[in-house]
């Protein structure tokens, strides 16, 4: 009957069994790659699932960053990036640029004053079509080396459905078990705080590589240092949303400009952990100036379908041995396709 | 058409094209699962080993069409027949759907695509919300579907080798 239906004369049962096996060996391989066996596994998923869950309603927002501004403008290169780099628009020349300035939150209603950390993201194109894109943060330590001491870190914010606010022993009970973040609070502590995006300056904090034409890597960091001299304020003066008309004010008057400075690593300086400055009197090379124009408001601005993914680069420009850089790709991703998805459902 | 077997060129495309394919399955749901450094080691390979899939699909297809394939053994039950056409249909459709999706739901997401260095593809699609959503959905169901088809694939081809012996086996191993 079985043979009838299956149309042989030949054997059954080893067939079926090398059939399971092969079949079987292939299918656990794929489901253990993919994670399916191993709920515990820190992915993508279950990181930005934290970063979602630090207060307010991040659906249809990023889930880090939550509230920004768009802006537009150029960055125009002098060229003496060329000399370390391939990268076309380090070639001088002026290039257009996408941008978007921000509080390092997981609440995009949160007051401007809550966040400790501002940021900036560009979006540099090349004539060729080439991009480079960066996120930048206004301290110039990163409080954490790993993924995995970043999601411990994301974890104790997270507030408890209970109470309606993190564990109020979480952060302290990190903080306590990772050493790593004393440069990152030393800077928290001691920087003044301003009412302004203008007046910052934004650090690239993960190292990469610059190579140059002779296929020669330096490792280097990059930063945004402003031409608008700082405003110190008190923190409890900042109001809950000024620094969108602040930056729209300043824009009225004129374009703002940030020097690009990229600081060259020695073979000794970390490349793979963001939490420690290199040595003071490092190599710094201009390589030219971003100038900001226009401001637009994220819900329809230009920048909010943008990843600003700090893996999106051009030639001459690589990925160093940062672990963080490649857990940024995968959140980014995971963090755009959600929100893309929450936007597209509106 | 009466050839016992599949010309050497299909062999070798079949053979190198489904281990290139079956690894494409596991670098692309091992990628997405993990934020560890080969995230950006297997995203970055993903993209051009892909994109020569697709190249490589394209080449099949015309050879399929110009020369053909053995036929099927007479007596295979009518079922059989149907979905060793049909599989065989939906193979091809799934190498040449998997690479142009994901294309696809680059441009439409607004990334630049790039192949290695400064080696870039064009954009297929404009920038748009509804469309990287649709495609970045297809791309992980199409995924799956994929593996599956693959499997019961082998599990056919195995059944003729071993059970059957009826040469479809060989046909796609063996000189002619
Ligand atoms: C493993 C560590 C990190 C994780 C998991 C992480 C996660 C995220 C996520 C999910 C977003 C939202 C992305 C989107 O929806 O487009 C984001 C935004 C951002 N992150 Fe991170 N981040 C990490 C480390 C860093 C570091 C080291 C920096 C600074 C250099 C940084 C700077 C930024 C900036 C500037 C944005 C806002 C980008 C924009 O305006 O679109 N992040 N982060
Ligand atoms: C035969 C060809 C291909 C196969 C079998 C394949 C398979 C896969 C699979 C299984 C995933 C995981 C989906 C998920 O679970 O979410 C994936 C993700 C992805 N694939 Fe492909 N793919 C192919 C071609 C391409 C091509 C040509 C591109 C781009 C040019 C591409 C870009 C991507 C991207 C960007 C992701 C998601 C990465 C992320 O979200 O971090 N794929 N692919
Ligand atoms: C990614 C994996 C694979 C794909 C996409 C694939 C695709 C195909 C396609 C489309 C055909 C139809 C003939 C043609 O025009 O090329 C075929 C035939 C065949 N495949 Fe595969 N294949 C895969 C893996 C395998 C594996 C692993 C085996 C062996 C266990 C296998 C054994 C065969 C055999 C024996 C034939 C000949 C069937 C006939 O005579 O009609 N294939 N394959």
């Amino acid at each position: 009957m079985l043979r009838r239906l299956l149309g042989t004369d030949g054997p059954l049962l080893v067939p079926a069994i090398v059939i399971a096996l092969v079949l079987g060996a292939l299918a656990s391989a794929f489901a253990a790659v993919a994670g399916w066996f191993d709920p515990g596994r820190l992915t993508p998923a279950r990181m930005v699932d934290a970063l979602g869950r630090r207060g307010g309603d991040p659906v249809g927002h990023r889930r880090n960053h939550a509230k920004g501004v768009c802006f537009t403008g150029s960055f125009a290169a002098n060229g003496a990036g060329t000399d370390l780099s391939t990268a076309p628009m380090l070639a001088a020349g002026r290039y257009p640029v996408t941008g978007r300035f921000a509080i390092a939150t997981g609440n995009p209603l949160a007051a401007d004053g809550s966040a400790r950390v501002r940021s900036m993201a560009v979006r540099i194109v090349a004539p060729d079509g080439q991009e480079w894109r960066s996120g930048m943060n206004t301290s110039p330590v990163f409080a954490v080396a790993t993924p995995a001491a970043f999601f411990a870190m994301v974890q104790a914010a997270m507030i408890d459905p209970a109470t309606g606010k993190p564990d109020p022993q979480a952060m302290p009970a990190f903080i306590a078990t990772h050493p790593e973040t004393g440069a990152f609070l030393a800077w928290a502590r001691s920087a003044p705080w301003t009412a302004s995006y203008a007046d910052q300056a934004y650090y690239g904090l993960n190292a990469f590589i610059l190579t140059d034409a002779r296929g020669t890597g330096r490792p280097v960091r990059w930063s945004m240092r402003p031409e608008t001299a700082a405003a110190a304020v008190a923190p409890d003066t900042i109001g809950a949303d000024v620094l969108a008309g602040d930056l729209a004010e300043r824009l009225a008057r004129g374009p703002l400009r940030w020097t690009m400075v990229m600081t060259l690593g020695q073979p000794d300086d970390p490349t793979d952990d963001a939490t420690r400055p290199w040595p003071a009197g490092r190599r710094e090379v201009v390589v030219g100036t971003l100038v900001v124009d226009a401001a637009q408001d994220e819900a329809h601005g230009p920048c909010r379908d943008v990843n600003f993914d700090p893996t999106i680069l051009p030639d001459g420009i690589a990925l160093s041995d940062d672990p963080l850089l490649a857990a940024r790709s995968a959140s980014y991703a995971t963090s755009f396709d959600r929100r893309i998805a929450e936007q597209v459902r509106r | 058409m009466s050839r016992r077997s599949f010309t050497a060129a299909q062999k070798l495309l079949h053979w190198s094209m489904a281990v290139a394919i079956i690894a494409m399955l596991f670098i692309g749901v091992g990628m997405v699962a993990t934020l560890a450094p080969i995230h950006a080691d297997l995203v970055a390979l993903h993209r051009p080993l892909g994109v020569v899939i697709l190249v490589l699909a394209l080449i099949r297809l015309g050879l399929r069409l110009r020369r053909g394939a053995p036929p099927l053994p007479a007596d295979l039950p009518w079922w059989q027949t149907l979905s060793a056409r049909g599989s065989h249909v939906l193979l091809y459709a799934l190498m040449i759907a998997m690479p142009l999706v994901g294309w696809g739901m680059l441009s439409a997401g607004g990334y630049p695509i790039v192949l290695h260095g400064a080696w870039q593809l064009p954009p297929i699609l404009p920038q748009s919300n509804l469309l990287q959503v649709i495609l970045r959905q297809s791309h992980r169901w199409l995924g799956l579907v994929f593996f599956a088809v693959i499997l019961l694939h082998i599990a056919a081809a195995l059944f003729h080798g071993l059970s059957r012996r009826d040469g479809v086996f060989s046909s796609m191993v063996r000189g002619r």
